[in-house]
């Protein structure tokens, strides 16, 4: 246990922000401490701080200077990391529904051919995972997963894709995710889900939570359609199978 | 119910406030004016709250008609030419369009951006507690997009209110101060040393999103990929080309290139009016400077409406101030289409 508790790294991002550095690595451990620490804020308000961003591997809290500075804050932050456990927080589990392949996922083959397997094992291999929301960024509602099965981990594209699909379900390198807006990316697109992580004038507008656990369920390019026009009229689509 | 009709403006145009804070976690970068400074001054100068949402010009030029009632514009930010039916306008100050006026608004010059704040504020939606465009996220109000003629702007009815200028402070050509980190510690001490000892240019491909920098090539310790971690507005971002990217409001929330440095605060106004193909130099400062100086530029903000001045006190001689405004500046005129600097004019 002694060794989850080791402190944090304070690291400066200007005037107004720090960024609390667990790990430099892609590290499920370290990644617990950020969202536990994120709780602990959460939970017991530190004046000045404005908001916080949990990241694979570092909280970035941004704060407001005039109210309290970088040494204060510093101190806080280090004194709530040290103690804020690691526990096993009620998650929401959500299954998320993803038409695999074809048009939908145009990697997919590739992808088979590239592990000597075929394409439909590897939407098994993808749907048996059982995956966390380790940090939302980039583009709102794009949520990165960890939990990818090894057999699964390949390097990125090289050249990036300028432009590929809202609803984009695709893995690069240990991560997987859940790509919601239209935008550029270098990862392997398996499939499209109707899910939208990111939605104006629905209630709530973001529907996953950096914590929050996800698994995948593979559906007919029929059910996806379905699904797609249920979604634009508001729907989640994802289902909530916990708590 | 009056409205300010924009008949004709460049690209980069928007409608900005002081943006949308607080979903970042959820990937939604708050957005917001490049030059919060010359937002506020633009608002104090028609009585709006320091942030309400305002017009923000890119460098290239503009014309606002007023309808169905007169306007009161408070002008701010890159000074330009400007003039309502031939007669001259200064920056930095606020002016009546009547009904059916034109404003017309030339190339900004010494800057990028202008603020062109509208009295009883911009008629709209706000989303997460703000008016401010955000396009690839759908966002902004009265439109989700940079702004295109024939778009109209309501507002409410003018106060009876007289002209009036702002003093503001001269702002210094010094370097763009910085602190180092998140992770200084993935760079060298002699590429630490030329980062803040060059002279760099902002290039013509840059965006609300991320300034590009021209100069000496920065070499990483271990590579250009870190995982990525969260951003700030200033971050300063080295991939693999060497060339660092300063995040601007429109960045991404996360990224994957390691951070040499971040922009002060109190600077990142005077970096976002830079304008393209001009050199200049950062300085690194300690945090305790810098923190002393977002205090300092807070104060600053919360003073501007002592700064107010009635505009008959102003000796008004617009001409004098118009070469005030050019000396020292050459003037980069831009190509709308490409971005590309032309050969100074001025």
């Amino acid at each position: 246990m002694a060794d989850t508790l080791s402190p944090p790294r304070l690291l400066p991002s200007g005037d107004s922000a720090i960024t609390v550095e667990f790990s430099r690595n892609i590290d499920d451990a370290a990644n617990r401490r950020v969202l536990a620490l994120d709780r602990v804020i959460a939970s017991e308000p530190i004046a000045g701080i404005t908001e916080t961003v949990p990241t694979y591997r570092s909280l970035l809290v941004h704060y407001d200077p005039v109210q309290i500075g970088f040494d204060a804050l510093g101190e806080q932050l280090l004194e709530r990391a040290t103690k804020a456990l690691p526990t096993a927080a009620q998650t929401r589990r959500w299954r998320i529904p993803v038409a695999y392949g074809g048009e939908n996922g145009i990697d997919l083959e590739d992808v088979a051919k590239a592990l000597n397997t075929t394409p439909d094992d590897i939407v098994k291999r993808h749907t048996a995972g059982d995956y966390r929301v380790a940090m939302i960024g980039f583009t709102p509602g794009w949520s990165y997963l960890s939990g990818l099965d090894k057999s699964l981990q390949m390097s990125r594209r090289k050249d990036p894709r300028l432009l590929t699909p809202a609803g984009t379900i695709a893995i690069g390198g240990v991560q997987t995710g859940v790509q919601c807006l239209a935008g550029p990316s270098g990862w392997h697109l398996l499939g499209c889900t109707a899910v939208r992580t990111y939605q104006l004038h629905r209630d709530p507008i973001f529907l996953l939570e950096p914590g929050d656990a996800i698994t995948f369920a593979a559906v007919d390019d029929k059910t996806f359609a379905e699904q797609t026009r249920a979604a634009e009229a508001g729907e989640f689509v994802a289902e909530l199978i916990a708590p | 119910m009056s409205k300010l009709v924009i008949t004709s403006i460049g690209p980069a145009s928007s409608v900005q406030d002081g943006g949308r804070p607080g979903s970042q976690r959820y990937g939604l970068v708050p957005s917001g004016a490049m030059d919060r400074l010359a937002l506020a001054a633009a608002n104090t100068l028609v009585g709006n709250a320091l942030f309400a949402a305002a017009i923000e010009i890119g460098p290239f030029g503009a014309t606002l008609t007023a309808r169905e009632g007169a306007v009161r514009l408070g002008l701010a930010g890159a000074p330009r030419n400007a003039d309502v039916a031939g007669r001259a306008v200064a920056f930095d100050a606020s002016v009546m369009l009547a009904d059916g006026e034109t404003l017309n608004l030339g190339f900004a010059r010494g800057g990028s951006f202008s603020y062109i704040a509208i009295e009883g504020g911009i008629e709209g939606e706000p989303m997460f507690g703000s008016l401010a465009v955000n396009a690839r996220a759908g966002l902004g109000s009265p439109y989700p997009r940079p702004l295109q003629s024939g778009d109209e702007l309501k507002t409410r009815p003018i106060s009876s209110a007289a002209e009036r200028r702002i003093e503001l402070p001269e702002l210094a050509d010094a370097p763009i101060r910085v602190v180092f980190g998140p992770q200084d510690d993935e760079f060298a001490e002699e590429n630490k040393k030329l980062f803040v000892e060059s002279e760099w240019k902002i290039s013509a491909t840059s965006d609300r999103m991320g300034y590009r920098l021209e100069g000496p090539t920065i070499t990483h310790l271990h590579g250009h990929n870190i995982v990525s971690d969260g951003t700030v507005t200033g971050s300063i971002q080295v991939p693999g080309n060497g060339q660092p990217i300063v995040l601007m409001p429109d960045r991404g929330t996360s990224g994957g290139y390691p951070k040499i440095a971040t922009v002060i605060s109190a600077d990142f106004g005077r970096f976002a009016q830079i304008s393209a193909g001009r050199p200049f130099r950062f300085k690194a400062v300690s945090m305790a400077e810098a923190q002393t100086e977002v205090k300092k530029f807070a104060e600053l903000l919360r003073s501007l409406p002592e700064r107010l001045r009635g505009i008959e006190e102003f000796g008004l001689n617009v001409d004098a101030l118009r070469d005030a405004n050019v000396a020292g500046h050459a003037v980069n005129a831009v190509d709308a289409a490409t971005w590309q600097v032309a050969e100074p004019t001025g």
